[in-house]
């Protein structure tokens, strides 16, 4: 008997999920999309059209030699108008393919469902589908679902959490296309040779919760369970609820196939379910536009590639001139600096503000009240990071652990004194790595 | 896409998160003078216009102090975070409401006054402000600003006014408290535990009513502006070491027993005031939860010690003091356990040699 806590220690953000009960409206095809080569985790892309060239929807126009990567396809059909760089919201330049839509959106041809027998063409097929983690990590999924230890992994977690305040496009996703999660979810059960799966929903989307428990007894699924969650942020984070749903304690640089399960977001996962009907790559994306700048805040489905400007038309246009954009959620999401910005395949939300809620409160002295390591979920010490950090004190840094902060915010968040305590442990991160890779 | 688009390209860029809390140190403070309050009202109740006097004297002057000092040095205000405001009230809590009985003292008639400004200034200017300011003291201030009263004034600090209950049929308008009696080697004439529970006895001006300090502990707690532990310890350990000590020496002075002595103990003096209110200062306890269960034991222990083996009477105040003192080292013992750092770094030096 173990007296530790069951939960590990989370915060209440507020939900804010104004747009739950929008059903998600699909988005006409804009007249010009700008994708990005640069959309998984790993190496990008290099485009494999040119200016001129003649594209279809669903055709291949990014692929890469490197082995982290995925490809990337073309979401309208059209005509190549330029291959252009703009800087990211990370700071560093991406390549972009500038589409011109005929507004035809012919389909590719060649585009049919995948013929799967095994588990190695089931990974080939993930991989050609361009599908990434669309909880916002943005890691290949393909490599995921090709553990090393084939044999050990005997769950399929389902992250359906959605803990980010304000977003509701996995939940409109678990609402309206959980047929296509039910399909996914057996297809990687099968092809993994995987015991069960646990959907893991927050209690906030009882409705979600209903409707699969509602269609897994009728059809019959004994080894699939949704997994209610208390409605507290970050329950949706990895390490989170892998100690949530199987209890076990999932450190930085542990994965979750060493601890015998594989974690999904449960876009991809119906994502995956649509693929392996129709064969159409990942082109289009779900996601919740919200925010007070915004005039009719919905759920949408956009092609990728679509510029954040012709988003928010979509949505009735800008009600307040916009201070703050953010690619995902409050917590985790990156501001970028232009609604120019095109649409990525991990963009969950495009939450835009005006500048009374952009308001960026000021700093004042730490008042050492420790609330930030009563909210951190793994109970580690980010006043003392900071500290460090300041000090340039890496060795500190190490004893205090800092490599498993996940920068999940909640340490900024609850700090009374409006300290940037997660863009510290960022900070103290990078000096870590920095330290081990000039060999101390 | 019509030409007369017009783009936002400056937007603010900032790091995640962009939802912060509404509890920042201001509201923070704003609750701690709002569980100060049953403790003020009841020291109003029962010492009067005093009491309100010394109340405002000492909030007015420790927020004055430390405005005029980040004025003169020019450093950010911090006024308006409310901190010297909690500060001047718990120092007022901890003072004898002596307004009005200067007849029996000695003392010029400001002096009372000028006692609330000299506290004022050592806890905010000395002991907060010259040793960084807000976050940076290693003492807590009203603490400190107390000790320094006591010790420099002791007659004025140590004559404690009768409640104006108690006064009601008798000549007297100060008495002992009832440490002041156990001092003297008898509670004959000390007040009972309901008495004391409710505050009717004579003591600092806040710290005799135990349900109203109790009333202002449970918001916190319930607000989630202190962790209980620190008060929990610091009175656990108060009660079980009057609870063994009378035990072993067979009961109080005049016949009571161990338990009665125990909640006697718990009840009298400071200790429910500083557990709640002094001992659990975010800025001078440590952070994490061992740490906080060895600075409570340590507060009920040196408590204990000098109330029971020392010439002073009370020692609540002192064993705060001293426990803020090693609160960096509790920080690092809690720190060291919790991230198991010199485990961690005996077995990479024995993973070296191999």
């Amino acid at each position: 008997m173990s007296f530790k806590s069951r939960h590990l220690n989370s915060i209440n953000a507020g939900h804010h999920k104004h747009t739950a009960g929008c059903a998600t409206e699909i988005m006409p095809v804009p007249a010009a999309v700008r994708i990005s080569m640069s959309q998984n985790i790993g190496a990008p892309c290099t485009p494999l059209v040119k200016k001129g060239d003649t594209v279809l929807v669903g055709q291949k126009i990014g692929d890469s030699d490197a082995f982290l990567h995925v490809p990337v396809h073309a979401s309208v059909s059209g005509k190549v108008t330029g291959i252009e760089t703009q800087r990211n919201a990370m700071g560093g330049m991406d390549t972009l393919v500038v589409i011109q839509s005929d507004g035809q959106q012919t389909m590719d041809p060649e585009i049919k469902p995948p013929v799967i027998t095994n588990h190695k063409e089931f990974v080939e097929a993930v991989k050609a589908s361009g599908l990434v983690g669309l909880g916002g990590a943005s890691f290949p999924t393909w490599l995921k679902f090709n553990p090393k230890n084939m044999d050990g992994v005997k769950t399929l977690i389902i992250n359906g959490a959605e803990c980010e305040p304000f977003i509701t496009s996995d939940h409109r996703t678990m609402l309206e296309d959980a047929q296509n999660v039910i399909d996914g979810a057996l297809a990687v059960m099968k092809y993994l040779e995987l015991d069960d799966c646990y959907i893991g929903i927050e209690d906030n989307k009882q409705d979600a919760i209903d409707n699969f428990d509602a269609m897994f007894a009728k059809q019959g699924l004994k080894n699939m369970f949704t997994f209610p969650l208390r409605a507290s942020y970050p329950k949706g984070a990895e390490r989170v609820l892998i100690y949530e749903v199987l209890g076990k304690t999932c450190d930085a640089g542990v994965l979750p196939a060493d601890l015998g399960c594989i974690v999904s977001n449960v876009t991809s996962i119906a994502f995956l379910g649509q693929y392996l009907k129709d064969g159409v790559p990942l082109i289009t994306k779900r996601m919740t536009v919200d925010g007070d700048a915004v005039s009719e805040p919905k759920n949408i489905v956009a092609p990728i590639g679509t510029e954040i400007h012709d988003v928010v038309e979509f949505c009735g246009g800008y009600r307040k001139p916009p201070k703050k954009i953010l690619m995902g959620g409050p917590m985790m999401g990156r501001a970028v600096y232009s609604d120019r910005m095109p649409i990525v395949k991990n963009n969950n939300a495009i939450l835009v503000f005006s500048r009374e809620q952009a308001w960026i409160p000021e700093e004042t002295a730490c008042i050492n009240c420790g609330r930030c390591h009563q909210a951190c979920p793994f109970e580690l010490l980010p006043t003392g990071f900071a500290d460090a950090y300041e000090a340039g004190d890496v060795e500190r840094l190490n004893d205090l652990k800092v490599m498993q902060c996940m920068e999940c915010g909640s340490c900024s968040f609850v700090c009374p004194a409006h300290r940037p305590l997660a863009f510290m442990n960022k900070l103290g991160k990078a000096m870590v790595r920095e330290a081990s890779s000039n060999g101390k | 896409m019509a030409s007369n688009t017009k783009y936002y390209d400056n937007l603010t860029v900032s790091n995640s998160p962009h939802l912060v809390t509404s509890l920042d140190t201001t509201r923070t403070m704003l609750y701690v003078v709002a569980a100060l309050c049953p403790a003020a009202a009841v020291s109003i109740l029962y010492f009067g216009i005093s009491a309100v006097v010394m109340i405002a004297v000492c909030m007015i002057s420790c927020a004055f102090f430390e405005w005029a000092y980040e004025k003169i040095l020019n450093k950010p205000s911090t006024v308006r975070d409310g901190s010297a405001l909690v500060t001047g009230l718990i120092l007022a809590l901890n003072l004898p409401a002596n307004l009005t009985h200067l007849d029996s003292i000695e003392y010029p008639v400001f002096m009372p006054i000028l006692i609330c400004i000299i506290g004022s200034f050592v806890a905010i200017v000395i002991v907060k402000q010259l040793f960084g300011g807000m976050g940076r003291n290693f003492a807590n201030p009203a603490i400190v600003g107390r000790i320094t009263l006591f010790l420099s004034f002791t007659s004025y600090m140590s004559t404690w006014p009768l409640t104006r209950f108690q006064k009601a049929g008798i000549d007297a308008v100060t008495g002992a408290t009832p440490l002041g009696y156990l001092a003297d080697g008898s509670l004959t004439y000390s007040p009972s535990l309901k008495d004391m529970f409710l505050g009717n006895i004579g003591g600092a001006m806040g710290e005799t009513c135990v349900i109203a300090i109790l009333i202002g502990a449970i918001f916190l707690i319930c607000m989630k502006i202190i962790s209980p532990i620190i008060p929990v310890c610091f009175v656990a350990t108060v009660f079980i070491f009057a609870l063994v000590y009378y035990a072993a020496t067979g009961g109080g002075p005049d016949g009571q027993s161990a338990l009665y002595m125990a909640c006697f103990h718990v009840c009298a003096g400071g200790v429910m005031f500083g557990a709640v209110f002094c001992a659990t200062d975010y800025v001078t306890s440590p952070i994490m939860k061992l740490g906080k269960v060895m600075f409570g034991i340590g507060c009920g222990l040196v408590t204990m010690i000098i109330r029971l083996f020392c010439s002073y009477p009370e020692g609540v105040s002192f064993a705060i003091l001293f426990m803020n003192i090693m609160t960096p080292l509790l920080n690092s013992i809690a720190e060291d356990r919790f991230y198991q750092i010199s485990k961690r770094k005996k077995a990479a030096a024995a993973e070296k040699k191999a």
